[in-house]
């Protein structure tokens, strides 16, 4: 379980988020949604520790990772896998040695046992036979799919998908929505997902933050915010008149 | 960013980079692929420029030294002394500064943009020393190597310029080449000194540049830019200070 504890972070007279507290559960997808600029990324980036919060805790399992020191905090790094909106591949790597780079970077495996291991995460996400391509040989979607294999590789307890749907068609990315969540259920994980994709919000979401101004504005789950009356929710989840037609059918049926 | 700013980040950097590697048989693997990547593919340019300056530098001395009083072995002294205490060292190294910094600068400065830096921070890795140290160390230790050979196809450049020219005889070239060699030894050892700073500065500055690129691939282009500059001043700065320090 992941704690938030009123964060806030500014760039230099910037304030971009003020007092965010949130709890990711364990075994559950947990969605940050919110408008772009609204402090999803940031937040996240807080969280994982790319930026240094102003005031507050970030807790690991009650594990205070904001307290902690640069090794401790690769301890704790050693157990978060991350998928990048770009998936950050590492672009001179081929697919098999961008999964085996983490467990060549921290674990004392075999070249045949690494191996093993990547093919298994590979297989995982559906990735056959594309062992040796770089990344940019592959597809966008593939790419995801990759970098879900090198996230996953290190066995992590807690898992962190920037925008995994964006640049992605609808039929893909319910292929990577279902395998995050597949995944996260799977290895019981804690999975944290920032998403603007509504099929996203209403497919995963175990439990979801609303992200406004830098501000916590509502939490929910998936049935809960087809009902929610807030208005910022409502008008960020149901823009189009299609959308909200639908919203309403939903709640009168 | 003012310069001091920039300076004190570049120092605290430095810090991060010359931390344990994580792993040291990825660090060995990687330290080998950037003598082949940096040092060992910039032989043939080193090559090629190196014979072409001891060249011009024989031909321009001959051609300036009208008087009789000097003897004409004097034309190998000056090609020797020339080409050890600055064409080899500070020319190559700054030709470098352009082609390896740059190349540094937009590699790291990409991986910046595309958050694979970020990628590495996720993992734990320590990203400054992943990625810059191997390469630092690389070619502060071996880019003396490759001015050592520059400097022996600096001499041949201006052995093969002059015979063939009929200024000198292989002879009297070479009696200019041993000339005063037992006293001169130590420009040798100075020049590789100040290339072991060189290669240091055209890695390192180049690093600093590319691992704080912001945005997009346009910034990535900038960086390379303020790399290659900045290296290029920093090589002459230390070029001056290395010499009043050693020299003088």
């Amino acid at each position: 379980m992941i704690v938030v504890d009123n964060i806030s972070k500014s760039f230099g007279d910037t304030q971009i988020l003020f007092d965010v507290s949130a709890n990711f559960a364990e075994g559950k997808v947990n969605l940050i949604i919110g408008g772009s600029g609204q402090g999803k990324s940031v937040l996240t980036k807080c969280i994982v520790g790319l930026h240094e919060v102003d005031q507050g805790s970030v807790l690991y399992d009650g594990r205070d990772f904001c307290a902690m020191s640069r090794k401790e905090r690769i301890e704790i790094r050693k157990e978060i896998g991350m998928l990048f909106q770009g998936s950050a591949l590492f672009d001179s790597l081929t697919v098999e040695e961008n999964v085996i780079f983490p467990l060549r970077m921290f674990t004392d495996m075999s070249e045949e046992e690494m191996r093993e291991r990547a093919n298994f995460c590979l297989n995982r996400v559906n990735i056959i036979n594309k062992n040796d391509l770089l990344p940019a040989e592959t597809s966008g979607g593939m790419q995801k799919r990759i970098a879900i294999a090198r996230a996953i590789a290190m066995n992590p307890r807690y898992l962190f998908c920037d925008e995994p749907n964006s640049g992605l068609d609808p039929k893909t990315s319910i292929v990577i929505d279902n395998l995050i969540k597949e995944i996260t259920y799977e290895y019981n994980m804690t999975t944290v997902v920032i998403t603007h994709d509504m099929n996203s919000v209403m497919e995963i979401g175990d439990h979801i933050i609303f992200i406004n101004q830098g501000r916590k504005w509502w939490q929910g789950n998936n049935k809960e915010i087809i009902k929610t009356d807030n208005k910022e929710v409502v008008d960020f989840v149901y823009a189009s008149s299609f959308m909200k037609n639908l919203r309403e059918k939903l709640i009168n049926s | 960013m003012n310069l001091f700013e920039h300076i004190g980040r570049y120092f605290v950097m430095l810090s991060s980079v010359f931390s344990r590697p994580e792993k040291g048989k990825v660090f060995r693997k990687m330290f080998f692929n950037e003598i082949d990547a940096i040092v060992i593919n910039s032989i043939p340019l080193v090559a090629f420029l190196s014979v072409f300056m001891g060249g011009v530098i024989s031909l321009q001395t001959a051609a300036n030294m009208s008087s009789p009083l000097l003897p004409d072995y004097t034309i190998g002294y000056i090609t020797r002394s020339s080409t050890i205490l600055e064409f080899s060292p500070t020319i190559i190294s700054l030709i470098l500064a352009g082609k390896v910094g740059s190349n540094i600068a937009s590699e790291v400065g990409t991986m910046r943009v595309t958050e694979q830096i970020d990628a590495l921070e996720i993992m734990g890795v320590n990203s400054m020393s992943y990625l810059m140290l191997p390469k630092i160390l690389a070619t502060t230790f071996f880019l003396p190597f490759v001015v050592i050979i520059s400097m022996a196809l600096s001499l041949i450049g201006g052995w093969v310029a002059g015979v063939q020219s009929g200024l000198y005889s292989t002879e009297t070239y070479l009696i200019g080449i041993k000339a005063f060699w037992h006293t001169d030894q130590f420009y040798l050892y100075y020049a590789l000194v100040k290339t072991m700073v060189f290669g240091f500065i055209i890695t390192s500055i180049p690093g600093y540049f590319g691992y704080y690129t912001r945005g997009g691939s346009l910034e990535v282009g900038r960086s390379s830019t303020r790399a290659v500059v900045a290296s290029s001043v920093a090589i002459l700065l230390a070029n001056y200070i290395l010499t009043q320090l050693i020299l003088v």
